[in-house]
């Protein structure tokens, strides 16, 4: 089983250049479970997950993982503890399925890197966790999107890591293989205590999915909790910019965003 | 944290493994394979010329015994060449499947972005306008090669170096420095065109053992550098995010990886002038015979190697006249670059 | 009219500005080329006084001044036709393949060339200006093909990146075959150097009339070009659906880009960076689009080796630095300043 680990921002300032794209903000992900971050284009999601694995170096403000900071660790003993799928990860020509996951293997591996028992093991448990033991030989390449997707999320899982942050994992998917993907992190959630960060697009599969929603816009937390008291109309139209209906999914009963638009609107009776 | 695997997780496991110790010994024979191959080309090179040694006379040259007639021939003039062949090709193919497999794109050669023309033109200015020769020629060469990479580095580093910016400003200075050598040349008397142009070639014609010393100094200590990043190229391969979110310390590990690199080259360079497309070619194929089972480092190495002696070896004696083994490696190399080429952009663009 | 203000891929505004002020550019660059045309013939390895000019060019030749201006005459007019003929080529080669970083030097194109008037020489015994030209302009049409069609094979058909990487290959591919072409020629191995770095030099009336047709046929086909390379701009899935035959009119404006830049390839030797950076500087004077741009491509490409020559008179007095070697002094600064500026996609 897992350990729970803390994850929480501090003031945290983040930019490219001259440009700030994140501005003061504080957040703290609830350990153990799986948090959706939604927000409209271009307002820091991807690199607020950039910096809270420290691929991107704050201008000012700290990322804290059980207390301590994030950038001051070792590179690799944090790649042990915190694993990042980011959004267009490159595959190279020709690697097989088992290769690919193989290479989350690198942080528990040494300078001229031996395989162990362990890793195997690693490997295994991996890929029948994604359920993708049926491809280990085939190559990357040829497989659809939502297999792709999922040897991916076995590569970050053969990394053992008791966070997994996911930026937009299901954004090129159609819809079967979004809710495969999901489903699919949620089993981990549930079954092994992962906890799970992702950055979702679609506001219903984000209040579906997770136990704790971050709405962010203009740089900061604009609102956060159950996604239930997130999902509101007023936090759309203030996050997004648009009118809607919330009401009940009549399948999970989460809430469910409908969007008014200009057209096709059926007029109250 | 193994425990009692399902049978379902034990079957996984054994395919895990089994997949793992098939691809590891078929690394190792070509491994094997390419060493005795180069053991065999090193031998016949030796042995064979215009007059040829048998086994035993060669041998006793080696262990410093005076055999009549081979102790000139294979000593002073095939030996060091035959070893250099090996020194340099090992040097060039590790530089090359390097640069190749870090900017994520096999055509990314330092051929092409800029390290050999920069050393090209210091040689080309140091033995036509400055009229030195040997020794001074290489330092010329060696620190022109490491400039010119610092300076495209530091060109395309903005924020980080994008693997695409180098390589277009490397193909922009190489232009520049491609002139700078075509002016110099023009200026030359014939003596030092002749000169210059013999070691643009890439020729190990009258290889000395201190051009041997040169390049096997720094094979000796960038190459073990380099192989032990292998595990971190590798993942570099999967992008910067996903290599920093495995650990890897992305920006420091290129620069380690370049800096040897760079080295490598340049010192090969400057002991056997710019061998045509030895850097460019090993990578490829090497990666064609070992298949996509990890690091292509050691094998594109080796490929390097075999390719500078063979290429030689032809050089001398397959055809009417002499040509230096740049020139056979750049013919023979160019159609198999292009297919190359077309191959890896059909199916996308890695190695 | 509204003024639309796009912005293009490379983050540059593209600013289309009124025709009025494209005229005002139009005659400051007519009346830069003059004064360019008559610094050329006035500076050299010795300076010509206004007086002697005017005399020479009325067709006297009773001095040395007067002599000098008359030799320098066809050197200007080669300068200028081959400085246009490279830069509409340039401008058309971006146009075409949709990308900021096309040239021919870039693209192999001029090496191409390069091989086959060298192999004429050596193998053919070519030996007539017509012969270089015709062998010129194939070699560079073979390879823009081979080039551009490696370079678009593969995901995301041709990127700048790829398409300069594959360029960049076959240079050095067919530098090779040069090289090999060369080496056992002692006796045209100095020819072909001092025509491979590119000048314009030796220049006479003679050496330049075979080129001509070859100029305005390629000039004519570029600027016949310039509506079709504006719809090509859009995309060619865009540009189909506004009407235009999209594979005839890429060939077409490649086949008048491949004779201007084979002709003047087989006449001043390979120059390289005109074709690159002058369309990116006309751009900012007159914007994106082609019916201006092409023309002020040609003339500010004219203006662009003018200078360079007279610049590599100047600098290596009494001898002089050929233009081959000062376009790619400064154009590869430029090249890079553009490659920095662009927002670059990982791969």
């Amino acid at each position: 089983m897992t350990e729970s680990h803390e994850l929480v921002a501090k003031k945290l300032t983040l930019g490219y250049g001259d440009r700030t794209v994140i501005d003061g903000l504080d957040l703290r992900l609830p350990p153990g479970q799986i948090t959706a971050i939604v927000g409209p284009n271009a307002c820091g999601k991807s690199t607020l997950l950039r910096s809270m694995s420290r691929l991107l170096a704050p201008k000012g403000g700290q990322v804290l993982l059980d207390g301590k900071s994030v950038h001051r660790m070792p590179a690799k003993e944090l790649a042990r503890t915190l694993g990042l799928l980011p959004q267009s990860p490159i595959a190279p020509e020709g690697i097989t399925v088992t290769d690919l996951v193989g290479r989350g293997r690198q942080p528990h591996q040494g300078l001229f890197s031996r395989w162990s028992r362990a890793d195997d093991v690693a490997v295994a448990d991996a890929l029948d966790a994604t359920q993708t033991a049926a491809l280990a030989d085939r190559s990357v390449d040829e497989l659809s999107g939502g297999q792709r997707q999922r040897v991916w999320i076995a590569m970050a899982l053969a990394q053992q890591t008791d966070l997994l942050l996911l930026d937009e994992p299901t954004t090129f998917l159609d819809v079967s293989h979004q809710i495969e993907v999901l489903d699919l992190l949620t089993d981990l959630n549930r079954t092994r205590g992962t906890t799970i960060v992702m950055v979702l697009h679609d506001l219903n599969l984000a209040a579906r999915y997770s136990d704790h929603l971050i709405a962010i816009a203009d740089g900061t937390v604009h609102a956060e909790g159950d996604p239930s008291a997130v999902l509101t109309e007023d936090i759309v139209r203030t996050v997004f910019g648009i009118d809607s209906r919330v009401i009940p999914d009549p399948i999970t009963g989460k809430p469910l965003m409908l969007p008014i638009g200009r057209h096709h609107v059926i007029a109250e009776a | 944290m193994t425990a009692l695997a399902t049978p379902q997780e034990q079957s996984t496991l054994e395919l895990v493994r089994s997949g793992r110790a098939r691809r590891a010994s078929r690394r190792r024979l070509v491994l094997v394979i390419l060493v005795a191959l180069i053991v065999a080309v090193f031998a016949v090179s030796l042995m064979v010329g215009q007059t040829f040694y048998t086994p035993a006379q060669v041998l006793g040259v080696i262990f410093g015994q005076d055999v009549p007639g081979a102790t000139f021939t294979v000593g002073r003039l095939r030996l060091p060449r035959a070893i250099l062949a090996v020194i340099a090709g090992l040097s060039f193919g590790l530089a090359g499947v390097t640069f190749q497999t870090m900017l994520r794109n096999p055509l990314a050669s330092p051929d092409i972005i800029g390290i050999s023309a920069g050393a090209s033109a210091a040689a080309s200015f140091a033995i036509v306008t400055l009229s030195l020769s040997g020794a001074a020629v290489s330092i010329f060469a060696i620190v022109a090669g490491l400039g010119v990479a610092l300076l495209v580095y530091g060109l395309s580093y903005k924020g980080g170096a994008a693997g695409t910016r180098l390589i277009l400003v490397g193909i922009g200075i190489a232009a520049m420095l491609d002139s700078l050598t075509n002016y110099v040349l023009s200026r030359a008397g014939q003596w030092d065109l002749q000169e210059a142009l013999r070691w643009l070639t890439g020729s190990l014609n009258g290889t000395t053992w201190p051009q041997v010393l040169t390049a096997l100094i720094a094979l000796v200590i960038f190459a073990p550098l380099l192989l032990s990043r292998s595990g971190q190229l590798g993942a570099m391969q999967l992008g910067d995010d996903t290599a920093g979110a495995l650990g890897v310390r992305v920006e420091r590990t290129r620069l380690i990886v370049i800096i040897s690199a760079v080295g490598l080259i340049a010192f090969a360079t400057a002991a056997a002038g710019p061998i045509a497309f030895v850097a460019f070619l090993s990578g490829p194929i090497a990666a064609r015979i070992v298949g996509p089972n990890g690091s292509v480092l050691l094998p594109a190495s080796l490929v390097g190697a075999l390719l500078v002696l063979v290429a030689d070896f032809t050089g001398q004696y397959a055809f009417g006249t002499r040509f230096p083994v740049g020139v056979v490696t750049g013919v023979l190399g160019a159609p198999y670059l292009i297919y190359l080429i077309i191959r890896t952009n059909r199916a996308g663009g890695s190695l | 009219m509204t003024e639309v203000i796009p912005r293009s891929d490379s983050g540059v505004a593209a600013v289309r500005r009124p025709n009025r002020v494209r005229f005002l550019w139009l005659l400051a660059v007519l009346v830069l080329l003059v004064v360019l045309a008559w610094t050329s013939l006035v500076i050299g390895s010795r300076d010509v006084s206004f007086d002697d000019l005017v005399a020479a060019l009325g067709g006297s030749t009773d001095n040395l001044s007067q002599a000098a201006v008359i030799k320098r005459i066809p050197r200007t007019v080669l300068a200028l036709i081959v400085g246009a003929a490279l830069g509409l080529s340039g401008a058309v080669m971006q146009g075409v393949t949709r990308n900021p970083l096309a040239d021919p030097s870039i693209l192999g194109v001029n090496m191409g060339a390069s091989l086959a008037v060298v192999t004429g020489i050596a193998w053919f015994g070519l030996s007539t200006a017509t012969g270089y030209l015709w062998a010129a302009i194939a070699g560079a049409g073979v390879t823009a093909v081979l080039v551009y069609v490696i370079g678009s094979l593969g995901r995301g058909g041709a990127t700048p990146l790829k398409l300069a990487l594959a360029g960049a290959a076959t240079s050095a591919a067919l530098a090779s075959f040069i090289t090999a072409v060369a080496l056992p020629r002692g006796d045209i191995a100095a020819n072909i150097r001092s025509w491979q770095i590119g000048g314009v030099g030796g220049a006479s009336f003679e050496s330049i009339q075979p080129m001509l047709p070859f100029f305005i046929a390629g000039v004519a086909i570029c600027l016949l070009s310039a509506r079709s390379l504006n719809s090509l701009a859009l995309g060619d899935d865009l540009a189909a659906s506004l009407g235009e035959r999209v594979a005839i009119a890429r060939s077409v404006a490649a086949l008048g880009a491949v004779l201007l830049c084979g002709a003047a390839t087989a006449i001043a030797g390979p120059i390289g960076f005109v074709g690159l950076v002058v369309p990116h500087f006309c751009r900012l004077l007159v914007g994106v689009d082609q019916r201006w741009l092409l023309p002020f491509s040609a003339l500010t490409g004219a203006g662009l080796l003018v200078v360079a020559d007279v610049l590599g008179r100047i600098i290596a007095r009494p001898s002089e630095l050929d233009v081959g070697i000062l376009t790619a002094l400064i154009g590869a600064p430029f090249f890079i300043a553009i490659v920095r500026r662009q927002k670059v996609r990982a791969l």
